[in-house]
């Protein structure tokens, strides 16, 4: 970071001033001239809110994208798939005991049960493909694309056979069914009351599950012995693999991760988006685009990607709505004229 | 001898067999809806409507067996007019079915007008432009447009509900300005202000952006959204708590918003809406249409009631059967005979009679509804009233009709 600082003064101040003005913006009262600029500061506000929940979801599906290709070199096509088998399995566990009205007895349990299951049932699937193809065909990047290609659109026809073509959405729990008051002022009122931004509590905790899962990740690849090894295996395979370390294992133990992740964001995107054929390429388009930005093959390049995607994405809508569907592609070019290998690159 | 007559056999039969296939020469029809992407489910509820129709007319048609050839778009113009392109000029259908989607539409009256040769026959695409400008003479739309499915809706919210002020989230293209069009133009006349209105791309999976920036000092707001995005806005409406009364665009209230899995649907319990028909009407003729229809599809394959879309496509596929029979099969001279009848045939639809203007465009019957829930906890449409022989141009003088402009982002303006 330091060095950062030091090679590049001047963007290192503009980046600080735009944070700064970013922070003032959420907890300062707006005075009028900028709201007649820019609009209400609620819809300022909730379009930050909604960019950040939203980048939590790009993270969860991309961070395991980036890992699988960072560790083997393996652009995974595939990954959407596994995105919308988690949901479509963490729907199926959510309702596993639901009456004929629908209802659920201690529904909580359930929701959360719905993560673990999309988790492990894409794992397995994620340690299938790695076991029983990819490791027929290592090193041939080309092969290994187009048999991922292969799998998604088998995949996705098969889950179009089972599950249909109609629209899932996972309930959220009833504590988190409403919005929340968080303590930031969007406006005063002409009585001299406050009023405070509320914000829908289920984004409020995907954020927060979002953070802790990347934290986690980032203190076991850098803080245990298996992240050594998986940061060896990203460095350089070969010598990893010729000092006795049985990569192929380490090989399987990434791809279920990064699989299960994908089933986790299914879920996610279940319960505040919906399920339904054709959100697996989209997914999947929203994922190359992150790590293409944040820089392919690293966790914290996911990470700021995402954020940088969710946010354009949300305030796009906002305040450029006619340029909105654009606005990432915009990003993803500009990131490519100037810094191909992505903002954070990997490795050496 | 003996070889003779076996050739003379072989020869009869050979010229026997020929002339069947003269007469018999089976049908080519193209079928065009949106398979895949957003639209998906709506292109499959289309082509279940096709397929019943064909169903009930045994797959022939002017004493002709069909064969019919699928092409799939995903609601983009581009994919309409590689997907037509493959059926007419690859594969020599006669006749296209097709397609879903409003700017579909656009691109198939162009594409008409390039090859005189083929009859298309609209499959249930709305937007306005297709036969309201410079229409193809081989073009034909048997189901009433965007505009003309917002008739009566505007009155209705404005003197019953009492709504007098309404901002807006539609989807940014074609069908979706042409549906508001027909909302804002009654109720714009009835004395009602659109205060804001937000415009969404198509495919739009987040919107708590949108959903945060819509005002709270309106009565209403009108959600002109379909498929996914229809249920991605429900759903996140819900999570942030909104509980402002909604106004339903016509494919918002469809079947296939209705009727998909999870609790996001509740949200239109109550919602008017309008469109070219309304699921619970208890017309004769309605009611066979939709036993037909859930006789035909298994439960888990098909939506409770037919969409719009099924009896869209269910329409024109009897209309262009009606006018086989009606030529004999007869499709000589330019298809000129069985065009002529498309022209002037009065559909006997099972939602409502359906005629053709000079544009070939349709006038029906119009219908306001309103969602209900069901005794089985499904939801579906109700009738509230229903306005008769809508034209395209609103009963309006076409002169002044056109001075409103064509529709796009700012037609009608009332704030």
């Amino acid at each position: 970071m330091s060095k950062f600082w030091e090679r590049h003064p001047f963007w290192s101040l503009i980046i600080v001033l735009v944070i700064a003005v970013f922070i003032w913006a959420i907890f300062a009262p707006w005075p009028s001239g900028i709201t007649d600029m820019f609009g209400r500061k609620k819809v300022f506000l909730n379009a930050l809110f909604s960019g950040v929940t939203l980048g939590a979801l790009y993270f969860l599906a991309a961070s395991g994208f980036t890992l699988i290709f960072g560790l083997m070199q393996n652009v995974n096509l595939a990954h959407g798939s596994l995105y919308l088998l988690g949901g479509y399995v963490g729907y199926q566990i959510s309702i596993a005991t639901a009456d004929a009205s629908g209802n659920v007895v201690n529904y909580t349990f359930w929701w959360l049960l719905a993560f673990v299951g999309a988790f492990l049932a894409c794992a397995i699937f994620g340690m299938f493909l790695q076991y029983a193809v990819f490791r027929r065909m290592e090193g041939d990047d080309l092969k290994q694309t187009l048999v991922t290609i292969g799998i998604s659109i088998v995949a996705a026809d098969l889950m179009l056979w089972y599950w249909g073509g109609d629209f899932y959405t996972i309930a959220t729990p009833q504590w988190l069914a409403g919005p929340t008051q968080l303590p930031l002022a969007t406006a005063v009122k002409s009585s001299g009351d406050v009023v405070f931004l509320k914000y829908p509590s289920v984004r409020l905790l995907i954020l927060v599950a979002a953070i802790v899962i990347g934290v986690l990740m980032w203190l076991a690849l850098n803080r245990t012995r298996v992240g050594m090894l998986v940061r060896a295996g990203v460095d350089d395979r070969d010598m990893l693999s010729a000092s006795g370390v049985r990569i192929q294992r380490i090989f399987i133990l990434v791809f279920a991760f990064g699989a299960g992740l994908a089933g986790i964001a299914g879920v996610v995107g279940g319960t505040f988006q919906s399920l339904a054929p054709g959100e697996d390429t989209s997914i999947l388009l929203s994922s190359l685009v992150v790590v293409i930005v944040g820089g392919m093959g690293s966790i914290p390049g996911a990470a700021l990607g995402a954020l940088i995607i969710g946010l354009a994405e949300q305030f796009g809508s906002v305040y450029l709505p006619t340029y909105a569907p654009v606005l990432t592609f915009v990003i993803m070019a500009g990131v490519l004229a100037f810094r191909p290998q992505g903002l954070i690159t990997s490795g050496r | 001898m003996k070889k003779l007559l076996m050739t003379t056999v072989a020869v009869s039969a050979m010229f026997s067999a020929s002339t069947a296939w003269a007469d018999n020469h089976p049908l080519k029809v193209g079928f065009m809806a949106t398979l895949e992407g957003t639209y998906t489910i709506l292109g499959e509820d289309g082509q279940r409507g096709f397929k019943l129709a064909m169903k009930e007319l045994e797959n022939k048609m002017g004493g002709r067996d069909v064969e019919v050839i699928v092409g799939a778009t995903d609601a983009s113009p581009e994919s309409a007019l590689r997907a037509v392109r493959k059926l007419v000029e690859q594969d020599k259908v006669d006749i296209v079915i097709g397609p879903l989607s409003g700017s579909e539409g656009i691109a198939l009256r162009d594409y008409a007008k390039e090859h005189p040769e083929v009859t298309i026959i609209n499959g249930v695409s709305g937007a306005q432009e297709t036969t309201f400008v410079d229409p193809a003479p081989n073009f034909f739309r048997f189901n009433t447009d965007g505009a003309q499915w917002g008739v009566g809706l505007g009155e209705y919210v404005y003197n019953e509900k009492g709504w007098k002020t309404v901002a807006s989230v539609a989807e940014d293209y074609s069908f979706a300005y042409t549906n508001f069009l027909g909302f804002a133009h009654g109720f714009c006349k009835a004395g009602g202000k659109i205060t804001e209105r937000q415009w969404v791309p198509l495919g739009s999976k987040d919107f708590a952006s949108i959903i945060a920036n819509l005002p709270d000092d309106v009565d209403a707001i009108y959600v002109g959204l379909g498929g996914g995005d229809a249920v991605n806005f429900l759903n996140q409406y819900q999570q942030a708590g909104g509980d402002a009364s909604l106004i339903g665009g016509s494919i918002m209230v469809d079947g296939t918003v209705l009727s998909a899995k999870g609790n996001a649907k509740n949200a239109l319990i109550g919602t008017p809406s309008s469109g070219p028909q309304a699921d619970t009407w208890d017309d004769p003729d309605w009611q066979k249409y939709v036993k037909a229809y859930q006789d035909a599809f298994e439960p888990d394959q098909r939506f409770p009631t037919p969409s719009l879309l099924a009896t869209g496509y269910y329409n024109a596929t009897h209309a262009a059967a009606q006018c086989m029979d009606k030529v004999n099969g007869d499709l000589s001279d330019g298809q000129k005979a069985f065009r002529e009848c498309l022209s002037t045939i009065e559909l006997d639809a099972p939602n409502g009679t359906i005629v053709l203007d000079d544009n070939r465009q349709a006038i029906g019957s119009n219908f306001v509804i309103e969602v209900v829930e069901q005794d089985d906890g499904t939801l579906a449409t109700k009738m509230v009233s229903k306005v008769d022989n809508v034209n395209q141009t609103l009963g309006e003088d076409e002169a002044e009709f056109r001075k409103l402009g064509l529709p796009s982002r700012d037609i009608i303006e009332c704030d």
